[in-house]
């Protein structure tokens, strides 16, 4: 009798892809009208778990997972996303389901649409079947008015604001018949304040009505204000499970990011000694979809590790991009006291920036040739070494380019058979270091490095780290590392800012408390301590 | 006097959104107003009498039409502008070279056309949907080479296979080698003017009978919806229809008591007919569970994945349909060519259509029924004066001539560049906000 208490029941799941633990022992009930939140950083397992429950195929590719769910009491096993839907669990996805020239009512009935008969379909079947327009009008009235929408149903989709495009997702999902469970996937991401809010009190509504929600989200007021249950997850592990009037921001803060942080070893830079600024950025716009930077003042002085971090998605991969104007970008960047050429590879590189791509087998590798050419590429094209001059043509100079190549390969110790090694044949680790080769072989002033340790295994992480490390300590180069992994960042750098929303949340030292670095991650920190200087 | 002032004022608000409003109509319709422009001017200079033009221009409407209307339904599907219609073209071909080696003449002559060529359209468009959904993004390079190289598959089977492996015995037909099919074969035989002339009626007559049609439409749509309160949107609509065709009445009435040349113009009505049938069907097919899966397609391939739709499917059936259309297309206007240009008829078909309609204000992901007629009007409005106005202006027919070769493919590569253009403008703009 317990069990038809809850709508959904996960119990024991454990997934791993390829031995690779990412989900371990993960229990989760849900109950009918009620709001529970999934909390955790990125990486955390959320995704995966969304995934297991909505049958996806990447899933059942790598060997499926292990566990059970159970909808209603009843033990499913769900193959793929339609069936879910059938079942009726529903997503209200983070980017936008909807179609622009469509309007309100074409859009929440998409592939659902209401039809009537006529003399053609009698003959040549369903497909040709007219739409009853009416009917979908009336349908799409009733879930709007649900969600108190004034919206008239047939607007066109197209230069509604965003905060009601969300609303007409959610229209769609509550529409169908049969829902029983919604699941949130982080919905406020792309809202301002007070839609959100709005949203909140939406998912009241629903709630009141008796679906139950999953809430997938990082932003931790919200939490407290919606949820009735939270379950925290890190790396994988359920951390805890907590009624939401039993705990507060600042612990849900301190469970989120906890944990040990492993300092690579290096002298602690002089707090004191007076430093030039080398590269300062003022009002950095970036137009990188997915990762947007919203205006950014920032100055990175002469020799020290900056680390950028933050969530997926705030916009931190954005300024590097930016930086070295791979994508569309406005304000000023200015170099040693002159001004950056904006959207100019060519000009960043020139004046002694280099990039390490977060995107290294798209950007930052040429996957079908050698190590060699691949580490001196870039130095050809900008600087004109490892070029023999004939004054009316060019030849490549062999040898130099062999013997750099060497050199690096021993420096950063890139394993591989030989020089002429096809870049697409080594491990993700050692490719990484390729492009950190081809990044000193420019000698630069400025090294901007995205992600430097995604997807590559733990012992050539410390080597990358360590590299890093020995680059500022012994050639005093200044280092820009952009990465998600926060403890990798309180490792090797000398400040890290956060970035949330496209903005820079705060600033911190790699050795302040978990409890703010969780806050600024959640884009909670300025909130509360705007709060914290209103009362006192 | 400061009441004045304000009215002044008022105005000028006025006057200034009036403007900015044309201007956005001028530029979203720019190709269209350059056209109609050179159009008039065109035949201004021509010094073509007015009915033997009209005349010109409506056997070139009734003729080439439809397979301007069998483009609209891959572009609202999302696959751009089907160069691939030359392939129906030749289903269209292979049939009327079958239909006129049997000999059979008139109205069946032209259904047996039609219903032999659907089977073939069905494989071409079905293989053309295919390859187009293996090249998706770049459908309208692919569907051009495609109708290259069937092109070259049609020689193959007509000039060398055709009396050499397959045989085939029409000393009319087949060249005097024995093998390949001439490069001229008359239809006088089978279906040349089958469907012109099962009825024709006079030009006035004609247009008073549609002024009559178009009454009594408005009126059978009033009485319906008589129960319910009509849109304002929709009553100005049929005003303005039952103005314009009661201005249309009133002329027809007046010519027909002339000895106005219009009276000798004679409209095939058959031909209207099928042509306003592919209207009908397709408003009706976009009005149906298939056509909103079509839109939905055309207008984002993932979200309409992801929604459950299969929208590999769903394009092929949108070629499959532009197929079968245009072998239709094809077969009604070789009935009016009356000769059968075997290894040339098919080869231009897809490029004018192509032109009339972005002549006709369409781009590659939006095209009407309206946009469509429009563009044929206009397109061979300059075919038809091009060649006099060139001669008189310049005293060189040949410029027309070149010109008439210059708007088609030039149309095409303006069209698609101001396309491009414009989604460039989009994004620049969302930059900035």
């Amino acid at each position: 009798m317990e069990n038809l208490e809850y709508v959904l029941q996960m119990k024991n799941i454990s997934k791993d892809y390829y031995g690779n633990c990412v989900l371990k022992d993960i229990n989760l009930s849900v109950k009918a009208g009620e709001i529970h939140a999934i909390l955790g950083e990125n990486g955390a397992g959320k995704s995966t778990l969304m995934n297991i429950l909505f049958g996806m195929t990447v899933i059942h590719s790598t060997g499926g997972f292990d566990g059970e769910i159970m909808l209603e009491g009843k033990n499913i096993n769900i193959k793929s996303p339609q069936e879910a839907l059938e079942l009726g669990i529903g997503m209200v996805h983070q980017e936008f389901m909807l179609i622009p020239g469509y309007s309100v009512t074409e859009n929440v009935k998409l592939n659902r649409e209401i039809t009537k008969r006529n003399f053609v379909s009698r003959i040549f079947g369903e497909k040709l079947e007219t739409l009853d327009l009416k009917e979908m009008a009336k349908d799409t009235r009733k879930a709007l008015d649900t969600l108190d929408m004034d919206i008239d149903e047939w607007t066109r989709v197209e230069g509604i604001p965003v905060g009601y495009m969300q609303f007409i997702e959610i229209a769609r999902e509550i529409d169908k018949k049969n829902i029983k469970l919604l699941v949130f996937d982080e919905p406020t991401a792309v809202l301002t304040e007070s839609e959100a809010a709005n949203l909140l009190t939406a998912m009241q509504k629903i709630k009141e009505s008796g679906i139950a929600i999953l809430f997938i989200t990082h932003r931790l007021d919200e939490v407290m204000e919606v949820a009735d249950n939270i379950t925290m997850l890190r790396d994988g592990e359920l951390v805890a499970q907590k009624k939401s009037d039993e705990t507060n921001v600042i612990e849900l803060a301190e469970l989120m990011v906890g944990r040990k942080v492993e300092k690579i070893v290096r002298e602690k830079r002089d707090e004191k000694a007076n430093r030039k600024t080398i590269l300062e950025v003022k009002d950095l716009r970036v137009m990188m979809s997915g990762e947007e930077v919203k205006g950014i003042d920032l100055k990175i002085e002469e020799g020290e590790i900056l680390g950028i971090g933050g969530l997926a998605g705030q916009g931190k991969i954005g300024i590097a991009n930016g930086i070295m104007g791979i994508y569309p970008v406005s304000g000023d960047i200015i170099l040693k006291g002159e001004k950056l050429k904006l959207n100019s590879p060519k000009d960043s590189l020139e004046r002694k920036i280099a990039f390490v791509s977060e995107d290294r087998r798209g950007v930052g590798l040429l996957l079908d040739t050698s190590i060699e050419i691949n580490i001196v590429v870039t130095a050809m094209q900008i600087k004109k070494t490892f070029i023999r001059n004939f004054v009316l043509f060019t030849q490549i100079n062999q040898k130099r380019i062999k013997e750099h190549t060497l050199k690096m390969i021993k420096m950063l110790d890139i394993r591989c058979r030989n020089e002429k090694q096809l870049i697409k044949k080594l491990s993700g680790g050692n490719q990484q270091k390729i492009c950190i080769a081809r990044a000193l072989t420019l000698a630069p002033d400025v090294l901007l490095v995205s992600e430097p340790t995604r997807g590559i295994d733990v012992g050539a992480k410390k080597i990358v780290l360590e590299t890093l490390v020995r680059l500022n300590r012994d050639l005093g180069m200044t280092i820009v590392m952009t990465s998600s992994e926060l403890a990798e960042l309180r490792s090797v750098c000398d400040r890290i800012v956060i970035i949330s929303g496209g903005k820079i949340e705060g600033e911190l030292k790699p050795d302040s408390n978990d409890t703010d670095f969780g806050l600024m991650m959640a884009g909670e920190y300025k909130k509360i301590h705007s709060r914290g200087d209103e009362q006192s | 006097m400061q009441n004045q002032k304000n009215d002044k004022k008022e105005l000028d608000i006025d006057l200034l959104e009036i403007s900015e409003v044309v201007k956005k109509f001028l530029v979203a319709n720019m190709v269209t107003m350059v056209f109609a422009i050179l159009g008039i001017v065109g035949f201004m200079f021509s010094g073509l009498s007015l009915p033997f033009f009209v005349s010109e221009l409506l056997i070139r409407m009734t003729r080439n039409s439809f397979l301007v209307l069998a483009l609209i339904i891959p572009v609202l599907a999302g696959m751009g502008l089907n160069f691939a219609i030359v392939l129906g073209a030749m289903a269209g071909q292979v049939a009327v070279i079958a239909v006129t080696h049997w000999e059979i003449p008139g109205v069946w002559g032209l259904l047996l056309c039609m219903a032999l060529s659907v089977p073939l359209a069905l494989v071409f468009g079905y293989l053309t949907g295919k390859l187009l959904n293996k090249t998706k993004g770049k459908e309208m390079i692919a569907s051009l080479i495609l109708a290259f190289f069937a092109n070259g598959i049609y020689q193959l089977f007509f000039l060398v296979l055709l009396g050499g492996v397959i045989p085939m015995q029409n000393e009319v037909m087949i060249l005097s080698g024995g093998v390949g099919l001439r490069v001229s074969i008359n239809l006088a035989t089978s279906i040349k003017d089958a469907a012109d002339h099962i009825w024709r009626l006079s030009l006035p007559w004609s247009a008073l009978s549609f002024s009559a049609l178009t009454v009594m439409y408005v009126g059978i749509r009033r009485y319906l919806n008589r129960a319910k309160k009509m849109e304002e949107r929709t009553i100005r609509k049929h005003l303005v229809y039952v103005a314009l065709v009661s201005i249309l009445a009133l002329w027809s009435l007046y010519i027909m008591n002339t000895d106005s040349m219009f009276n000798n113009i004679r409209i095939p009505i058959v031909t209207v007919i099928a042509i306003i049938v592919v209207c009908i069907f397709t408003t009706f097919i976009l009005k149906t569970k298939l056509g909103q899966d079509l839109k939905t397609v055309g207008q984002d391939r993932h979200i309409a994945t992801a929604s459950g739709i299969d929208a590999n499917r769903i394009r092929i059936i949108a070629i499959i349909i532009s197929t079968i259309l245009a072998a239709w297309g094809q077969i009604f206007f070789l009935q009016k060519m009356g000769i059968l240009l075997t290894y040339g008829a098919h080869a231009q078909v897809g490029l004018f259509a192509v032109a009339a309609l972005l002549i006709g204000g369409a781009s590659v992901s939006k095209a009407t029924i309206g946009q469509a007629i429009l563009g044929v009007v206009l397109f061979h409005t300059i075919f038809i004066v091009s060649p006099l106005a060139g001669k008189n202006i310049f005293g060189d027919a040949q410029l027309g001539e070149f010109f008439r070769a210059f708007v088609a493919y030039g149309v095409v590569g303006l069209s698609l560049a101001m396309h491009a253009w414009g989604k460039q403008i989009q994004a620049g703009n969302s930059l900035k906000s």
